[in-house]
């Protein structure tokens, strides 16, 4: 095989490179970094898990099984406060349910939220962010202002304005969340559009004729993408923290249904009595954070090339 | 021979600095002003100036990533600042440009192979099970390997990702590429390498270049007819050998002067120009020279020269020559 | 003799192998002596430099040799022995005027304050020095220029403004990084100019590293020419440029164009490109891409061989007899090498 490119190029040669040479791809080179980082693989593994047990239970209660030790959702008051024994890992709450089932249970919420939540802002963010980036003054300073302004107010009270105006429940929840991280991913990619706008390749990409949209979609965003991705890893995070703000607040899911912030916030008037009916679901949430977050920092290493060459 | 392609007639670019309250601007940059020339077919036209003259500025506006200010550019007879945007884009296929530094001009996460491909597709050029074939024949024309297609910019050396460069400039077979320095970001002997493709290429599909430098050592090669800007102003035009065996105006003579002799036994008498380019926000009154003019007249500082022909095809802006 | 190098070699130590930048050169600088390393990218000018500066960064290391200053080796010095004479015996300007001074301090600051860790003079007649030597690198009414902050100065002023730095505390040793590559050709010639100057002015010695056989020409009394990492070619400037021997020499001599050839041929190149450090050819780095390689070429490295007063790594020169006759284009090429440039 040849390894040696030069300007009189042996035809035979080069075509029997052609199947042996294959291009490495961006995502392999992130991948091979990313696996070197102990605490970024920690966080996947983690991730991987729970994501596991949130399909699991998803898919179990579609086909009408129960797969968890107790129902989630059926109170027995005879059965209230049992501290964490052989039978109930984690005790039972004020009102006879087995928390363990519950945590395990509210996994499936936790993480949709965060998608989902991820999903909306990382939409509309990315779409707002990179017009007003590629196009530049008015429609700039319109889009940013705005942004600006909701940057200006603290998110969770923001999400609870908008709850306040949505009304309660898990969809508007949602919709809360999303909406009020829009301006963070607008921020971002703003910024990254507007240094890689710059590039004599998105130049070029002009003058062979492209059109603005197609230049945004097929020569920026594939530049900035992976900014965003690290951005929305860590949103999720965020957005799950949120969910659990809203819950505690009793703004977010709405009884009986198993939401960590929101078991926390109704046992929080026994936490000298029963301390571990708010440890536990503390404890999951903590670990959710934590995994995307390591997860997150680990991406933003492995795709920074200055930290590559290590 | 002499047909004209694209004639330029009083072209200026102003860029707004700053504007008052009610949007009007206050101070401008005049990168480019009153540029008028013209451009043969099949021939290289150098333009020549240090940074900041204007000269990149002008390659812009031709390929339409510059909106001009004020003045006209007819191709081929059609004046094109007159078109909206949707117009304006179809003639790109006819204007290219090679771009200066190889390391940004090409998109990171595409394949040589896209890259190339990508002006054959959006203006539909050929169907796409021709456009293949077609990529393989421009690496081919500009010495890369068929292989190389599906490997990305970053596997490159610099002088490689030029030919890439030039590869997607002939993609859409145009008659005019604007050259934009694009040897100054290469190795020495590497830089002989490109010079002598873009020759070749010149020869074999009859194009036109404007080939943007700013030393007058490259251009020498590769151009028919060069001319020399100073801060947004042509200051000469004259072919090639009039140009190098009889410069007019004292910013010619300086550059030609500044260019290091290879040959240290043979030094020349050197005209060191005092002082830096002055600013183009606020450019002198008169001759926008006479701060660094050697052979300063008093009426330079207050009438601006005329640019007028001395000698056949030969065009100076001094007041030295009446 | 004021500076001495021995048997350098610095290395980087990367995930697919160790790159060997700078392979085993040796060479000497003489007080007021102007020397020129040229080479292109990747022929180990630059870590040259930075390997005499101490200013290596990881994963750069110097695998081996000595560097004498004033019988000195600098490479055994502590950082603080180092420091010391860093600045105050040897200076360093760099190619990026932009980025090599800070944005937010005035100029007449970092004059200063360079001046007063080196020297032991009060505050005023540092101000003093600073107005001096800025006046002395042609900085017009220095004393008001001296407030400015770089932004405020165009390339060539601050090129102008970094060698007033490098120059307050009159070094022996000037370390010019492509001093001229990121400027315009007239500002290039004041710089040149003004480097000429200096050194009459304070008799110090300049390593000069560059890729530009045009600034060589002008400025260098003695030239070195390298290529991936080795030294393939010592001699004084006149006799490099009106017979250079190595194969590498002459055809960069030749690739460049001509300002007074009037033929419209086509330029002479040297064929391929620089080798993968990672992956060099087993002979002469040069083989490959040479128009003389022999078959013992791939397979021998050449030593550098001293004759009549310079010296060259090729195996065209083993014998006294072809010295004489050189390569055949040597002869042909000097025609062609008058009034020649360098471009970029």
């Amino acid at each position: 095989m040849k390894t040696k490119d030069s300007s009189v190029p042996n035809e035979n040669l080069l075509q029997a490179a052609e199947y042996v040479e294959k291009p490495e791809s961006q995502l392999k080179v992130m991948w091979e970094t990313l696996r070197q980082n102990k605490a970024a693989v920690v966080g996947l593994i983690i991730i991987a898990f729970l994501v596991l047990i949130a399909l699991t239970v998803w898919l179990s209660e579609l086909m009408g099984k129960q797969i968890l030790p107790y129902d989630p959702n059926y109170s027995d008051m005879g059965k209230a406060f049992i501290h964490p024994n052989s039978t109930h890992w984690f005790g039972t709450d004020q009102l006879g349910r087995d928390i363990f089932s519950r945590i395990l249970d509210g996994t499936k919420i936790s993480l949709f939220v965060g998608v989902a939540a991820v999903a909306i802002s990382l939409t509309v963010g990315v779409i707002l962010g990179a017009i007003a980036g590629y196009r530049g003054g008015k429609t700039d300073t319109v889009i940013m202002r705005v942004m600006d302004m909701m940057l200006a107010i603290p998110s969770i009270l923001l999400a609870i304005a908008f709850m306040a105006a949505l009304g309660k429940g898990l969809d508007k929840a949602i919709i809360a969340i999303g909406l009020v991280s829009i301006p963070e991913y607008a921020r971002i990619v703003r910024g990254s559009i507007l240094s890689v706008k710059e590039n004599d390749f998105v130049q070029a990409a002009k003058v062979i004729g492209n059109k603005s949209s197609r230049i945004i979609y097929k020569h920026i965003l594939p530049n900035v993408i992976s900014v965003i991705v690290v951005r929305a890893t860590l949103g999720i995070s965020s957005a799950v923290l949120d969910t659990a703000a809203l819950g505690f607040l009793g703004l977010g899911v709405q009884p009986p249904f198993a939401e960590w912030g929101d078991m926390l916030g109704r046992a929080r008037g026994f936490i000298f009595t029963a301390p571990y009916t708010l440890i536990f679901p503390g404890i999951a949430i903590t670990i959710t954070v934590l995994a995307f977050n390591l997860l997150g920092d680990g991406l933003r290493d492995a795709i920074d090339p200055k930290s590559r060459i290590k | 021979m002499n047909e004209v392609l694209m004639d330029i007639q009083n072209l200026s670019k102003h860029f707004i600095i700053d504007t008052n309250f009610f949007g009007k601007p206050v101070t401008a940059l005049k990168a480019v002003d009153g540029v008028s020339f013209t451009i043969n077919k099949t021939e290289a036209f150098g333009l020549v100036g240090e940074s900041g003259c204007g000269k990149t500025t002008l390659g812009k506006i031709l390929v339409n990533l510059y909106r001009p200010t004020n003045g006209k550019i007819l191709f081929e007879g059609k004046d094109l600042t007159v078109l909206n945007e949707e117009k304006r884009r179809s003639y790109c296929k006819d204007i290219q440009m090679i771009f200066q530094d190889p390391y940004a001009s090409l998109n990171p996460r595409m394949t040589i192979g896209d890259i190339i491909a990508e002006p054959i597709v959006i203006n539909n050029l050929l169907p796409k099970n021709q456009v293949e074939e077609r990529v393989i024949y421009l690496l081919n024309c500009v010495g890369l390997a068929r292989h190389q297609r599906n490997r990305y910019p970053h596997e490159f050396s610099g002088g490689q990702r030029q030919r890439v460069g030039i590869a997607r400039a002939l993609a859409v077979e145009p008659k005019l590429i604007v050259c934009d320095e694009p040897v100054s970001a290469l190795d020495v002997s590497i830089q002989a390498q490109v010079l002598n493709l873009l020759s070749d290429l010149k020869e074999e599909f009859g194009l036109t270049y404007l080939f943007i430098a700013h030393g007058l050592n490259v251009v020498k090669h590769i151009s028919d007819r060069v001319g020399v800007m100073y801060l947004g102003k042509l200051v000469e035009i004259a072919p090639k050998k009039e140009l190098y065996a009889n410069p007019m105006h004292p910013y010619t003579q300086a550059l030609l002067s500044a260019i290091p002799v290879i040959n240290p036994a043979n030094k020349k008498e050197r005209i060191i120009l005092q002082g830096d380019v002055p600013s183009p926000i606020n450019p002198p009154a008169g001759c926008r020279f006479c701060s660094r003019c050697f052979k300063e007249l008093d009426e330079c500082k207050h009438n601006e020269p005329v640019f007028k022909e001395v000698s056949p095809g030969h065009f100076v802006a001094c007041h030295l020559y009446k | 003799m004021l500076l001495e190098v021995k048997n350098l070699s610095t290395e980087f130590k990367l995930k697919r192998g160790i790159v060997k930048a700078v392979d085993n050169i040796s060479f000497t600088i003489d007080k007021g002596e102007i020397l020129a390393i040229v080479g292109e990218s990747g022929s180990g000018k630059s870590v040259t430099s930075l390997s005499i500066m101490g200013l290596l960064q990881k994963p750069g290391r110097i695998a081996n040799g000595e560097i004498l200053f004033k019988s000195q080796d600098l490479n055994k010095m502590s950082k603080k022995e180092l420091k010391k004479i860093r600045g105050n015996n040897i200076s360093m300007i760099f190619q990026e005027p932009m980025t090599s001074l800070n944005p937010v301090w005035r100029i007449k600051d970092q004059i200063m304050e360079s001046i007063m860790t080196h020297m032991q003079i009060s505050k005023k007649e540092a101000l003093a020095r600073t107005i001096e030597m800025l006046d002395t690198v042609g900085i017009p009414s220095a004393a008001q220029r001296a407030n400015d902050f770089p932004h405020q100065m165009s390339g060539g002023m601050r090129q102008r403004v970094m060698t007033a730095m490098a120059l307050a505390c009159e070094p022996e040793l000037l370390i010019a990084d492509e001093p001229t590559t990121a400027l315009d050709v007239t500002i290039q010639a004041q710089i040149l100019e003004l480097l000429y100057r200096m050194r009459e002015k304070f008799n110090m010695a300049v390593l000069l590293i560059t890729h530009d056989l045009g600034v060589v020409s002008e400025a260098a009394d003695r030239v070195i020419v390298m290529y991936c990492g080795k030294i393939v070619e010592e001699a004084d400037v006149r006799s490099l440029f009106e017979r250079p021997l190595h194969p590498y020499t002459v055809g960069l001599l030749q690739s460049i164009p001509q300002i007074d050839d009037d033929s419209d041929e086509r330029l002479y190149m040297i064929k391929g490109m620089v080798p993968n450090p990672l992956n060099m050819p087993s002979g002469c780095a040069f083989s490959d891409r040479c128009d003389h390689s022999m078959e013992r070429c791939t397979k021998e490295i050449p030593e550098l061989k001293e004759m009549s007063g310079r010296k060259v790594r090729c195996f065209l020169y083993e014998s006294e007899s072809i010295t004489c006759g050189g390569i055949g284009a040597t002869s042909a090429s000097v025609g062609a090498m008058e009034g020649g440039l360098a471009i970029k």
